[in-house]
């Protein structure tokens, strides 16, 4: 019989809460960024944009390792941080949102950059010629013409801030009710061998990220029946 | 007056290659730019409209400069008020006809709205979006949203080159109905002669590099004196013996044209000829 006890659900909450301003960082983020991205002249763009996906393809550990390093109090960067921006970034939850924003960031940006460079360009110039500033074309003709985009990223970073494991577990120790996400508190299971405890962390995030990948089939197979 | 002294670097599939352009059109004209494809009639557009910046030269409207190199002025495309109607339409996907027309508005203005809705016979397609409008309906909605605007020089690129001939035809007298009732200050891109003909009071002939004509479309486009031998294009559609001679096919516009020929030697079906009618008889030239 699998049952979560109330101090079970606690890194449940906690994972939520990560992900959605996780993901609401990186909606306010991503746009501007992706924006220049894909519209932008300038030659640093491949640059920068390798840089932002860099997370795709390194281990977890790799990031979480960098940025606890350069998050430490006896880094210089650290120190500055903490001394000049009272911030105090290991094994808080502040550090694991930017942890979690560095590295849900290609999941956001790529959906909106395809998104973006998708849109006829004549579309942008027309509301140019009709007047209307770059933050009006953002708000009323792209983003409105690339909101399957928008929603694919949102969807994907939430679900992959969901399922992050190596960079929280580095950064934030997994402090239980601070920083011990639904994904460190399952591994802790496993550690202390309650396999019925492990199963009931797992089960839950099976099922969630099923549901996830469903919705986001369901926004793509609704954005290539109605393409505005 | 729309006044043009300019030379930009046109792209073409033969390498960049230097256009000169100087123009002035007075108010309330409408011109014409005709010339063939990679000419740069579309570059001159995005030029004046702002979306572009020339290599060097000068464009100014009335009493405001543009656009001066020499003087590093450049006013955006937002401030020149400009109406600019693509080829491809451009309109916006996410809105409705009367949501594209009111966008375009600088201020709301409904009974201005209805007004152009009726004078481009929008009305009761007003609250469809554009996907779910024919050609013509989307380039009346251009033209629309680009009056809408209230600009003080409109531009046309290619207007009715997406559509089908009777289509096309039927168009153009529309346009060229909405364009008298606006009476504003127009220059529009074609490579049709019955655009010109219809549309145009002046028409600039470019060529490649320079504009090669500038005057009435009948001073300028009209042949001279009435010649005996008249050559018209086509494409060979078949070839058939016909006795000792071929019977050959040839399609000119919509129309199909068999003539009898004694040598095909270098025609193939599907390519390009030149027809010469003189009299009863066509001689088939291979181009």
């Amino acid at each position: 019989m699998i049952a979560l006890q109330a101090a079970d659900i606690q890194p449940f909450w906690l994972t939520l809460k990560l992900a959605t301003i996780t993901t609401l960082v990186l909606i306010v983020l991503a746009i501007p960024l992706a924006r220049w991205l894909a519209f932008g002249r300038s030659p640093l763009r491949p640059i920068i944009e390798t840089l932002c996906n860099l997370p795709l393809v390194l281990p977890p550990t790799v990031l979480g390792f960098y940025l606890l390093v350069s998050f430490s109090p006896v880094s210089f960067t650290g120190r500055w941080l903490q001394d000049v921006l009272g911030l105090k970034l290991v094994f808080t939850f502040s550090g694991l949102v930017i942890g979690s924003v560095i590295f849900s960031l290609p999941f956001m940006l790529q959906p909106l950059v395809a998104a973006f460079r998708q849109l006829p360009s004549n579309l942008i110039d027309a509301a140019r010629t009709l007047g209307k500033t770059e933050a009006t074309i953002l708000a009323r003709v792209i983003l409105p013409n690339a909101r399957a985009g928008l929603l694919s990223g949102t969807v994907l970073a939430f679900a992959h801030t969901v399922g992050e494991f190596g960079v929280v577990l580095m950064l934030g120790g997994g402090v239980t009710g601070d920083t011990q996400v639904a994904s460190i508190a399952l591994y802790r299971k496993v550690e202390a061998l309650d396999y019925a405890g492990a199963h009931s962390y797992a089960l839950v995030l099976v099922s969630f990220a099923f549901v996830v990948l469903l919705l986001l089939r369901l926004i793509q197979s609704r954005s290539e029946t109605r393409p505005c | 007056m729309l006044n043009l002294a300019l030379t930009h670097t046109i792209p073409t599939p033969e390498g960049p290659r230097p256009l000169q352009v100087e123009l002035t059109q007075a108010p309330g004209e409408r011109l014409a730019l005709y010339g063939p494809s990679g000419v740069g009639k579309t570059t001159l557009l995005r030029l004046i409209a702002g979306l572009a910046r020339p290599d060097q030269g000068r464009i100014a409207f009335g009493d405001t400069v543009w656009c001066d190199t020499e003087r590093r002025v450049h006013v955006p495309a937002r401030e020149r008020r400009v109406g600019y109607v693509f080829q491809d339409y451009a309109l916006f996907p996410n809105m409705r006809v009367r949501d594209n027309l009111a966008f375009a508005q600088p201020h709301p203005d409904r009974n201005r709205l209805d007004e152009l809705l009726a004078l481009t016979r929008l009305a009761p397609l007003a609250d469809r979006y554009p996907q779910q409008l024919s050609g013509g309906q989307r380039q009346r909605v251009a033209l629309a949203r680009a009056l809408a605007q209230e600009p003080q020089l409109l531009l046309m690129d290619e207007p009715l080159s997406a559509l089908d001939p009777a289509l096309r035809v039927a168009l153009r007298e529309e346009i060229d109905d909405i364009l008298r009732k606006v009476a504003l200050t127009t220059v529009i891109v074609s490579h049709d002669l019955g655009d010109v003909f219809r549309l145009a009071q002046r028409v600039a002939v470019l060529e490649p590099g320079k504009v090669a004509a500038l005057g009435t479309p009948r001073d300028v486009l009209l042949p001279p004196t009435p010649s005996g031998r008249h050559a018209l294009s086509g494409i060979v559609l078949a070839i058939d013996p016909a006795d000792v001679l071929w019977r050959v096919t040839v399609a000119i516009g919509n129309d199909t044209l068999a003539t009898l020929s004694a040598d095909v030697e270098h025609l193939r079906v599907g390519a390009p000829v030149a027809v010469q009618l003189n009299g009863s008889s066509a001689v088939l030239q291979p181009v």
